[in-house]
């Protein structure tokens, strides 16, 4: 097995351009995935079934097929609806819609685990729903949920690289485009899968202190 | 769509349940060998199974593929059949998954039936094999169902290699007709079939367990158990 130190420093300024976009893929996709997970979870609780069950249905269908297809099927099926985004907008939007499934059953736990007490106390104090959710419930729920939202951030991260298939440069298609490129496929392969365990130890150190400042 | 199109689908489904059951008799191999390393005495074995874990749970499905299809050939000099790297990639990956599970569940073990065992003066592989697994096993199961089908959304990377996987015969289809929504709306739906199975038959197999270990839920007056860690402390969701 030979190492080409040289393959490296030549792939390290094309690594930081795969980073960045990584990172931004990673970011935008959790910004989406928080809020429309928690859209999914306040929906499944409105009082008509006829929101509840196609919800139900619609998030248990993007939960159980692969996010790839899912973003094929944005990345094709769009523009043929003259609905056309970047590649990485796309990739977003995908990570985005997929993990929201996922953050909405943490949501729910959340909501689920607020004691009973608290909505007994907002209605003897009279306040108007929104002012229960905004003010009593979401509160106290989101502030027991972020490790579980923080999980799912590293497992998102884990899957930016699928991005790559729909021609978006992260790290892994930065290393793919320079190993085609100069026939080296041993040291970016290498770098990136380094890089990978790296952010995902740190980030989930930086999860378990951030655990103990809210859960006290 | 024609029927020879419908051929290339069913011919990807064909591949990718094959590539299913292999990663996942692989996986399972592995997440018994190394969650059952991880509570062995010696700390050498713990770290080694412990390592094992960050590495493999660290880094992504995808990359693992292209490791095992690109890395792999020039560094030992020979090549695997792409069903075989992708049984591997998939199998070692979702094994460190599973191996975490297994501990959690290992761990949720009442400690009187480990104690009682020493009391019994069972060896310790006795003490595994009798007493921890069969208990800790039923517990397993509902996150091993979990992890199955973000298994099988995983089988879909291997298309990125040119394995005719259904995901892959999608795009074939795509190619051949230049329109899109059908054939990913059917393929996203044969998943879907597939993974509905999958947590059938997962349930059906954990009611079985339960009634061998006398946990059967019809019976009533046994006293409320635990959780088990592991279906909770297990971050599922990564990988595919």
């Amino acid at each position: 097995m030979q190492w080409d130190w040289g393959a490296v420093a030549d792939f390290m300024p094309h690594f930081w351009d795969g980073l960045l976009v990584t990172l931004q893929a990673l970011a935008l996709g959790s910004v989406i995935s928080f809020v429309l997970g928690l859209v999914w979870a306040l929906l499944m609780r409105a009082p008509s079934r006829f929101v509840r069950w196609p919800v139900g249905a619609v998030t248990e269908f993007i939960r159980n097929t692969p996010l790839l297809v899912q973003l094929f099927f944005l990345f094709y099926v769009l523009p043929e609806w003259n609905i056309t985004f970047s590649a990485l907008t796309t990739g977003v939007v995908a990570i985005g819609l997929h993990y929201s499934t996922y953050t909405m059953q943490v949501y729910r736990a959340g909501i689920e685990a607020v004691p009973v007490g608290q909505w007994e106390a907002a209605t003897a104090l009279n306040l108007p729903p929104r002012r229960t959710w905004t003010a009593v419930i979401l509160p106290q729920a989101v502030r027991r949920v972020v490790p579980a939202l923080g999980n799912y951030v590293i497992a998102m991260l884990k899957d930016t690289p699928m991005l790559m298939a729909i021609t978006v440069l992260d790290m892994l298609g930065e290393a793919r485009l320079f190993a085609q490129q100069n026939f080296q496929f041993t040291e970016p392969l290498t770098v990136i899968g380094v890089a990978f365990i790296l952010i995902s130890y740190l980030a989930s150190v930086l999860l378990r202190a951030l655990e103990r400042r809210l859960v006290r | 769509m024609t029927s020879g199109l419908w051929e290339l689908v069913l011919q990807g489904i064909w591949v990718t349940v094959q590539l299913l059951v292999l990663s996942a008799l692989v996986a399972t191999a592995v997440s018994f060998v190394v969650g059952v390393a991880r509570t062995h005495r010696l700390w050498i074995v713990r770290f080694l199974a412990g390592f094992y874990t960050e590495v493999f749970r660290g880094t992504s499905a995808l990359i693992m593929i292209f490791w095992v299809f690109f890395v792999l050939p020039p560094a030992f000099g020979w090549q695997l059949v792409p069903m075989w790297a992708g049984t591997l990639a998939l199998g070692l990956t979702y094994g460190a998954y599973g191996a975490e599970i297994v501990r959690g569940a290992l761990g949720a073990v009442d400690p009187a039936q480990r104690e009682g065992g020493i009391a019994l003066s069972f060896t310790p592989w006795q003490r595994m094999r009798l007493i921890l697994l069969p208990q800790a096993v039923p517990e397993m199961i509902p996150p091993f169902s979990n992890l199955l089908v973000e298994l099988l959304k995983g089988t879909a990377l291997v298309s990125v290699m040119g394995m005719g996987d259904l995901a892959f015969s999608g795009n074939l289809v795509r190619l051949a007709l230049q329109e899109s929504a059908e054939i990913y709306t059917y393929i996203l739906l044969i998943y879907f079939v597939i993974a509905f199975l999958l947590t059938r038959v997962m349930r059906g197999l954990e009611r079985q367990l339960k009634a061998g270990v006398g946990k059967a839920p019809r019976k009533t007056g046994t006293p409320p158990r635990r959780a088990p860690e592991g279906a909770d402390a297990v971050k599922v969701g990564g990988g595919a």
